[in-house]
């Protein structure tokens, strides 16, 4: 026997609705079997993992505030995938934005600068952000590097740069030593939506970003550009859009997503810059694309729910001992289930045997 | 004189578990497929390596782990790219997110524990002789093994039978397959010994480089193996001086910083990582005209049976 794959007539859209939830049951069946190897109480961890952090306002509010940075990213990243650019380096993308929009804030601290502070930590921020992305871009574009791995390469040369500068020119004085930045001015800081709580002005931007890549997506020329010439390069040829500039152009806009959200999350919910800002953020924006089907409605939903394994991770560590990198491996599972599924809109699975000779004509 | 040994030595150690992983992956892009998750499978190795020795005290079962944790690794990615045809890049990344956590789950209880390093070879006489004695009779084990696999392999690819169906299938799958050579279970294989490979070449990190395991102690060198592929032209001869290059940059950055250049060493440690970007701008750009990447390189093949 054996397990072969036949294409479809054409793209099945009950699977492509469907399959972001057969791949999210058949993680949770993994995971079941995973805490079991733990020796934890399955039950009580899926609680733990999905259900706690439903039931208070504080976990909602700090989901909303862990899906920020997410939806951010991936929709920028979803941008590049559907024009078929693999940008992989948003987590450098995002640390240089926080470090552009961090200098101003070192720099005016304590001097009574006015409002424009924080306006101009995002639009510097979101600017380097979609400078540090032209670099592979142009490398892709002008000499055919691979941008793969050319801003793979450039997400640790950010984590040093960040690293070098709170350890050495922006270290906090009075910080007993620690690699920091001094916390941030009021008018450096986001401000918070709800007085005394977590949810801060950077959810209403990420949903903002949502309805222009929705509306970009659907409504316009360049949105219709991205996704034929991604979905069908030669057809793209003949209609005369050019490759090379969408890369660009769609590289320069996840560069400048992934850099808002870097400044967005080190002037809100961290208060000042420091190594470890992201939990692999941009990393795990590239399974909220996928999940999402590269779709910003699809994305907002699916950077929720990354999200909630992020706050549920900490609650089941908290609560049952549960290690942190069981939401790492919860994400990659997820990922893999995500794509295996996403087979089954173009593919049909068969059981043949294998010594059976079927003749065909040319397919 | 002394100082000139040590940096050899050091470049040699530093360079090993590069030319490992990236001569696997040659093999396996050799074959038509393009493996992003060499860093996932590096990582789990060298979890896996280093728990290995740990529980058994022995270097060799803790290379065995590795190798059996890579080609696991790599069998899930084969059963995804190659059994559903899902889009090589994006199983790759995945594969890397998930050998990311695995190996922080599987090394979180051997953090801080220590282990005997490797033994270095010792021929009373020759590795006495000076300056090239050390150098040449004096290395652990993996860095001769590195050199056999990677003559091996070059004797595989051009010099079999088996080597040129490889190819093949790499240059053309559709022709492969008309020949009636079973392109997805070649490249299965392909994908296995990637895997084996880069498992091996994470484990030689906690079990020869440093005598300990921390959490992402691969440090991006599963993606500098995947640009060494790119830089040697898919040939294995151009891979090793490759492998000892950038083994030489990451040496040269360690001892800038004990010679006191009054650059940061954030800055230092930066430079295997620019060094890759701008290798791969340049070759690119002098390989405009045509590229040398197996023909059919990373695309998906769905047999008509």
């Amino acid at each position: 026997m054996q397990l072969v794959l036949e294409r479809r007539a054409e793209r099945s859209g009950t699977i492509a609705l469907v399959s972001p939830l057969i791949a999210i049951g058949l993680t949770i069946v993994t995971m079941v079997i995973l805490f079991a190897i733990l020796g934890k109480n399955p039950l009580l961890a899926l609680h733990a993992y999905f259900i706690a952090p439903l039931t208070d306002g504080y976990s909602l509010q700090e989901i909303a505030v862990k899906a920020t940075p997410l939806v951010m990213i991936a929709i920028g990243l979803s941008l590049c995938y559907l024009a078929n650019a693999w940008n992989i380096g948003a987590e450098g993308q995002f640390l240089i934005g926080a470090v552009a929009g961090s200098w101003i804030a070192v720099k005016t601290q304590g001097t009574d600068a006015g409002a424009w502070v924080l306006p101009a930590m995002l639009v510097l921020a979101a600017a380097a952000g979609a400078l540090y992305a032209l670099i592979p871009a142009i490398c892709k574009v002008k000499f055919g590097a691979s941008e793969i791995l050319t801003s793979l390469m450039l997400v640790y040369v950010a984590d040093l740069f960040l690293d070098y500068l709170v350890r050495g020119p922006w270290r906090d004085p009075h910080g007993f030593n620690f690699p920091t930045t001094a916390e941030f001015d009021p008018v450096a800081t986001v401000p918070l939506l709800i007085e005394g709580g977590r949810l801060h002005l950077g959810s209403i931007i990420a949903l903002l970003v949502v309805a222009a890549a929705a509306i970009l997506l659907a409504r316009t020329i360049k949105g219709f550009e991205i996704r034929v010439v991604g979905a069908a390069p030669r057809a793209a040829r003949f209609g005369g859009f050019n490759a090379n500039q969408l890369i660009i152009l769609t590289f320069a806009v996840s560069g400048a997503l992934a850099g808002l959200a870097g400044i967005i999350e080190v002037a809100g919910p961290v208060g000042h810059l420091q190594p470890g800002i992201s939990p692999g953020y941009g990393f795990t924006a590239i399974i909220v694309a996928f999940l999402g089907r590269l779709n910003p409605l699809g994305i907002l939903i699916a950077g929720l729910f990354l999200a909630l394994t992020f706050i549920g991770g900490e609650q089941a560590q908290i609560a049952m001992k549960i290690p942190l990198d069981v939401t790492k491996v919860f994400q990659g599972i997820l990922l893999f289930y995500v794509l295996a599924c996403d087979s089954l809109i173009l593919y049909r699975f068969k059981l043949v045997s294998s010594n059976r000779q079927v003749p065909r004509g040319v397919g | 004189m002394e100082l000139v040994e040590a940096i050899i030595l050091a470049v040699l150690a530093a360079s090993t578990p590069l030319l490992i992983a990236a001569t696997g992956e040659l093999v396996t892009e050799r074959s038509g497929v393009l493996n992003l998750g060499v860093e996932g499978m590096m990582i789990v190795g060298a979890a896996c390596g280093f728990a290995g020795a740990w529980l058994t005290g022995s270097i060799f079962i803790g290379a065995l782990f590795g190798i059996v944790a890579g080609t696991m690794m790599s069998l899930i990615f084969a059963l995804m790219a190659l059994g559903l045809a899902v889009n090589q890049v994006a199983t790759g990344l995945a594969l890397t997110i998930l050998g990311v956590g695995l190996s922080g789950l599987i090394g979180a209880g051997f953090v801080g524990e220590r282990i005997t390093p490797a033994v270095h070879l010792s021929i009373p006489g020759l590795t006495d002789i000076p300056l090239v004695g050390r150098v040449l009779f004096g290395e652990d084990g993996f860095v001769y093994f590195s050199i056999a696999l990677v003559i091996g392999v070059w004797w595989f690819l051009y010099r079999t039978r088996a080597g040129l169906i490889l190819r093949a299938c790499g240059d053309n799958h559709v022709s492969a397959h008309a020949l009636g050579y079973p392109v997805l279970r070649i490249r299965t294989l392909a994908v296995m010994f990637g895997g084996a490979c880069a498992g091996l070449a994470g484990a030689y990190l906690p079990l020869a480089y440093t005598p300990f395991f921390i959490p992402g102690m691969t440090a991006g060198r599963g993606w500098i193996a995947l640009a060494l592929v790119v830089f040697s032209s898919w040939r294995p001869g151009r891979l090793v001086v490759g492998a000892y290059l950038f083994g030489a940059v990451t040496i040269l950055q360690l001892h800038a910083q004990g010679w006191g250049i009054g650059i940061p060493s954030q800055f230092m440690s930066a430079l295997p990582y620019l060094a890759t970007i701008i290798v791969l701008v340049l070759l690119s750009r002098a390989r405009s005209g045509g590229s040398t990447a197996p023909a059919t390189l990373g695309t998906v093949f769905v047999p008509d049976r």
